[in-house]
């Protein structure tokens, strides 16, 4: 059996497929054990996306999608870093955010919510990061948003991450919410969560470093992913 | 040591970024892999994603990874120089479900690769399976269903119980429009596709 490059999914931080408070798990979870999966070059490549992927103004969702004027709302930044588990940065790698605007409403047709759309957001970006792990865009920090799990239920704020690492397996799509929201110790989905420090990790940090005099506060949010265990194979 | 970030639903909204096509926006990739001068045979792959009920779910993201027709994955870990990457071929596509629980790809039937000890695998896609009600993604893989001979000597086929390997192995047909595999994503059930702990 050969050693495995890579980490396992930690599944004692990642939330079950289940988690019955969340009722769309109910008939979308996967029951039967998961069967173990070699890593093989299948597993060790993935998709490489550069900065040849991004185009002018990609990490600036204030400006991206204007028609006729700003978008409405609080401008933010939001800054950090994309780890490994061995506290290595990644470079290189792709991060894709999408997010409601100021008023929680998303600028898709499913979404039903009645709260106005703004013409001059779209709530979508996408940043590289530097040789340091980092990266940063300005955006409008998202609203709150009813959604019909429950009496009363209202999504905390949040932006959506989708990240690739340097594998398929090192993927992570996850969610990225800010300091003292109300909403987040009664959400199901943050609470899918069974650690509560991996919860905390997902809060971001309000930042006077990373705020903009006179224009923008700053919140700082770093993500890790899975990490190879021992030194890369190297000739 | 930092610990890996907990991983959250995609949700429902996740187009607007990801698949972004309806608003004549471009993703970094789309569900056309292929381009008509790409080498290999050229096939379409397509099934609907099901709910434990059978129900379409009408709001998933399918991610495929495939090496090109050669057996060569265009990743710097695939260092088998002798082997040509093709231009315009990134061996990545995504795909949104419509209201029929429906994703399709364009590509190309990958070729083989090593598996471990270098047995060569059988010609396979790797895939990422997530949607609004699932806090974690998934990931699973299809083979093709006239590789009977490689898929029989699959190192990660034979480590399936034989029974679930049919939710492994897409169909394939020859249509007017082109050679066409099939195989439908089952979340949850009787027929719940295998899942890896990849």
């Amino acid at each position: 059996m050969d050693e495995k490059l890579y980490t396992a999914r930690d599944w004692n931080l990642h939330p079950p497929y289940l988690h019955e408070p969340y009722k769309s798990t109910v008939l979308r979870s996967p029951r039967k054990a998961l069967v173990p999966l070699p890593e093989t070059l299948s597993e060790l490549t993935g998709p490489v996306y550069g900065h040849d992927a991004l185009k002018a103004g990609d990490d600036d969702l204030t400006m991206n999608a204007r028609l006729n004027g700003e978008p409405l709302g609080e401008r933010i930044i939001v800054t950090g870093r994309v780890l490994d588990e061995n506290d290595r940065p990644v470079p290189g790698t792709l991060v894709e955010v999408w997010q409601a605007n100021a008023a929680g409403r998303y600028h898709h047709p499913v979404e039903q919510h009645d709260a106005p759309l703004d013409p001059n957001f779209h709530g979508a970006g996408r940043v590289v990061t530097d040789a340091e792990g980092r990266y940063r865009f300005t955006t409008i920090r998202p609203g709150e948003y009813p959604w019909p799990n429950h009496d009363k239920a209202f999504r905390p704020a949040h932006i959506h991450f989708s990240l690739f690492g340097p594998s398929f397996i090192t993927r992570l799509v996850t969610q990225m919410y800010f300091p003292g929201d109300p909403l987040l110790p009664i959400d199901p989905i943050f609470l899918g969560i069974p650690d509560e420090e991996a919860r905390e990790r997902l809060i971001s940090k309000f930042s006077l470093a990373e705020t903009v005099h006179d224009w923008a506060l700053g919140y700082e949010f770093d993500i890790v992913l899975r990490g190879r265990k021992a030194t890369p194979r190297e000739a | 040591m930092p610990k890996q970030s907990a991983a959250q639903t995609i949700g429902p909204y996740f187009a607007i970024c990801l698949t972004p096509e309806i608003w004549g926006m471009e993703g970094i990739a789309s569900n056309t892999l292929r381009r008509s001068d790409t080498p290999g045979e050229h096939i379409r792959i397509e099934g609907r994603v099901l709910d434990g009920e059978g129900v379409a779910v009408s709001d998933a993201l399918i991610e495929i990874w495939q090496a090109n027709a050669a057996g060569r994955y265009r990743h710097p870990e695939d260092d088998r120089e002798e082997l040509a990457l093709d231009e315009g071929f990134t061996g990545f596509g995504r795909c949104r479900t419509d209201a029929d629980g429906a994703f399709s790809f364009e590509t190309v039937k990958p070729g083989r690769v090593p598996g471990q000890g270098n047995r060569l695998q059988a010609p396979h896609v790797s895939l990422i399976v997530q949607a609004r009600g699932m806090l974690s993604h998934a990931f699973t893989r299809f083979y093709f269903s006239d590789e009977e001979a490689a898929n029989e000597e699959d190192a990660v086929l034979a480590s399936v119980e034989a029974a679930r390997r049919p939710t492994l192995i897409a169909a394939r047909s020859e249509t007017p429009d082109g050679i066409v595999y099939r195989l439908d994503i089952v979340l949850q059930g009787d027929e719940e596709t295998v899942f890896f702990d990849a």
